[in-house]
């Protein structure tokens, strides 16, 4: 697992939004010699295609039900086998990827477009606009896991804009509180000072100058808030929460066969496969991206 | 000066539980329908049937006449008093449903921990020590491939393997480990194990990280040059500094698992706080809900305030920050 961590002075850079592209390029560079992190890379973007392009990849209609044919084991015709309607699994995994990408990356929109402002604010403006953000980040913080998100369901009731909601309301302390700590480092330093000589805004200052600073460590906190929401997208289907049936969603399927488990355990062990996959995907692409920008982490 | 911090810490808290309490609060207003009937539990179609009069009546008794602040406040203070209201399925006061519920997410929550730190503790040490080998290799794959998991699909398949396959185990079912601990720990042992997995992943990795890191220090490397015999090095040097930073690990992890065993539960059927709050949302007995949500996320507050002060008390160098 040995790598090349990038110089410190590029990633620290206090350079215009223009460098970010750079870097990013080099972050490619790098993540291109992790193994591990490379492999993370294939499982997203294998991810990302299969749920592009659904309609071209399934077997079967992921929605035809088949009595006659149901909790059948893997075969030529049903590769991962069927549900107890008689569905085909893999068409409705594959189906699936596209529910979990569509509400995971409506959750991670939500909640960096409100978290990473409100970080930003808070960090730049200091004293009680501070604190007050602050303690409302502590306050949604105080929901361990899955419970927010529970609670918020169980009072908006499922579907796809609640779980947003739900989902993207959870992810809002994480970004605001990375954003304000990067912040907090970055607007003590000259160029903040010298923009500010220059008569730019604070606006200016802080979208424009200062937040592009904090595009590596959000890039790590983003992937790992895709896992985060496909997860717990699926847990919340899983306890008849979240998605309403037949929507092909992995965590739904996992719940319409615990009855059956004893019949036929493999309608149960692919979709879970496919969750662990993606969260793994995910994670290790997070840990190789922080690795990149942060080393000296890295060398523990 | 460590009592400042807790006198600090503790103020910090007020603003944060009164915003808890308030979404909780506006959590059962913000569902969709007459709130006068949603609390009370009475069908929406039954609302043609109800007078003009008595629904007045009705909105009086449970206050909802007040401006909403009055209502919140008249909330607060009632359950500062313990005072959590009547559930609408059994009209038993929820304090009461949600202690005799407590116990039993409680011992599953230790014993999970117990689970977890069993296996992360002995698996991070030796993945330190044998860095780069295939001990090494298949303790950190355990790590990922434990944190990537999702709990229930793990619950299901430990339940196909030693219930269904093996009949080692019981799927479901439940005894109190004071009447009982060995039935206990045949119920508790797949949802412990399961729990137990999603603490032991991330400790795994910590517990390894920071072993590496004490190995190298100067202290091991005299204890090594002193002729000491490697467990002594290791177990009494570099493990014991190792797990002063793992206490917040396991702490932050422990409080997290009260919000997973929402789910494990419901799975195992464990009549714990976290299926109440499922069976709450499935039976839309709202007033369970909202007491169950608050009393978890509270637990969670005032674990992580004694994981920081523990921390702070076990490494005076900490920052106060």
């Amino acid at each position: 697992m040995k790598q090349e961590a990038l110089p410190r002075e590029e990633w620290t850079g206090t350079d215009k939004a223009s460098s970010a592209l750079a870097r990013l390029v080099d972050a490619f560079r790098v993540i291109a010699r992790n193994r591990l992190a490379l492999f993370g890379l294939f499982i997203v973007c294998t991810g990302i295609l299969t749920a592009i392009f659904a309609p071209y990849l399934a077997t079967h209609d992921p929605y035809e039900i088949n009595i006659a044919n149901r909790l059948k084991s893997p075969s030529l015709n049903h590769w991962l086998g069927t549900d107890f309607l008689g569905r085909d699994t893999y068409s409705r995994i594959v189906f699936g990827a596209r529910t979990a990408f569509e509400i995971a990356s409506g959750a991670v929109f939500l909640g960096a477009i409100i978290g990473i402002p409100l970080g930003a604010v808070a960090g730049f403006a200091g004293r009680w606009v501070d604190s007050t953000i602050m303690r409302f980040m502590d306050a949604i913080m105080a929901f361990p896991g899955r419970l927010l998100a529970i609670a918020l369901v169980a009072s908006a009731g499922g579907g796809f804009a609640s779980l947003y909601i739900a989902l993207g309301l959870s992810a809002i302390p994480s970004n605001a509180r990375i954003v304000r700590s990067t912040v907090l480092s970055q607007k003590e330093r000259e160029y903040v000072e010298a923009a500010r000589i220059s008569g730019e805004s604070d606006f200016h200052i802080l979208f424009f100058q200062v937040l592009p600073n904090c595009l590596s460590p959000l890039l790590v906190r983003l992937s790992l808030e895709f896992a985060h929401a496909i997860l717990a997208e699926s847990s919340l289907s899983f306890l008849g929460l979240g998605l309403p049936p037949p929507t092909a969603s992995w965590g739904l399927m996992l719940k319409e066969v615990t009855p059956f488990l004893q019949l036929q355990p493999m309608a149960a062990f692919f979709p879970g496969l496919t969750i662990t996959l993606i969260i793994l995907g995910f994670n290790l692409l997070g840990d190789g991206l922080r690795d990149i920008f942060d080393p000296r982490q890295y060398e523990r | 000066m460590i009592l400042r911090y807790v006198v600090r810490r503790l103020l910090q808290l007020i603003p944060v539980l009164v915003l808890v309490s308030l979404a909780v609060f506006l959590l059962v207003r913000a569902i969709p329908g007459d709130p006068v009937l949603v609390m009370l539990g009475i069908d929406p179609d039954a609302r043609s049937r109800i007078s003009e009069e008595q629904y007045r009546a009705l909105q009086h008794q449970i206050g909802l006449d007040q401006p909403i602040y009055v209502q919140y406040l008249n909330w607060a203070d009632k359950i500062i008093h313990g005072d959590f209201g009547l559930s609408l399925a059994s009209r038993r006061p929820i304090f009461e449903i949600i202690f005799e519920r407590y116990p039993a997410t409680l011992y599953l929550a230790v014993t999970a921990l117990l689970v977890g730190i069993v296996i992360a503790v002995p698996a991070g040490v030796i993945a330190a020590i044998r860095q780069n080998t295939r001990l090494d290799y298949a303790a950190m794959a355990f790590a990922l491939g434990g944190v990537a998991m999702p709990d229930f699909w793990l619950a299901l398949m430990l339940i196909v393997l030693f219930s269904l396959k093996l009949g080692w185990l019981p799927a479901i079912g439940y005894a109190s480990p004071l009447e009982n601990p060995l039935l206990f720990l045949q119920h508790a042992m797949l949802p412990a194990l399961v729990m137990g997995t999603e603490l032991a992943a991330p400790l795994t990795r910590y517990v390894r990280a920071e072993m590496l890191e004490q190995l190298r220090q100067d202290y091991v490397r005299t204890a090594w040059a002193k002729g000491l015999p490697a467990r002594m090095v290791i177990v009494k040097h570099a493990l014991r500094n190792s797990l002063i930073a793992a206490v917040t690990v396991v702490g932050l992890q422990t409080a997290r698992l009260l919000g997973g065993a929402t789910i494990i539960e419901t799975v195992f059927s464990w009549p714990g706080v976290g299926r109440l709050l499922i069976d709450g949302i499935y039976a839309r007995d709202y007033p369970i809900v909202q007491g169950a949500v608050l009393l978890i996320a509270m637990t969670y507050v005032f674990i992580n305030l004694i994981v920081d002060i523990f921390y702070k008390w076990l490494d005076p160098r900490i920052k106060l920050e």
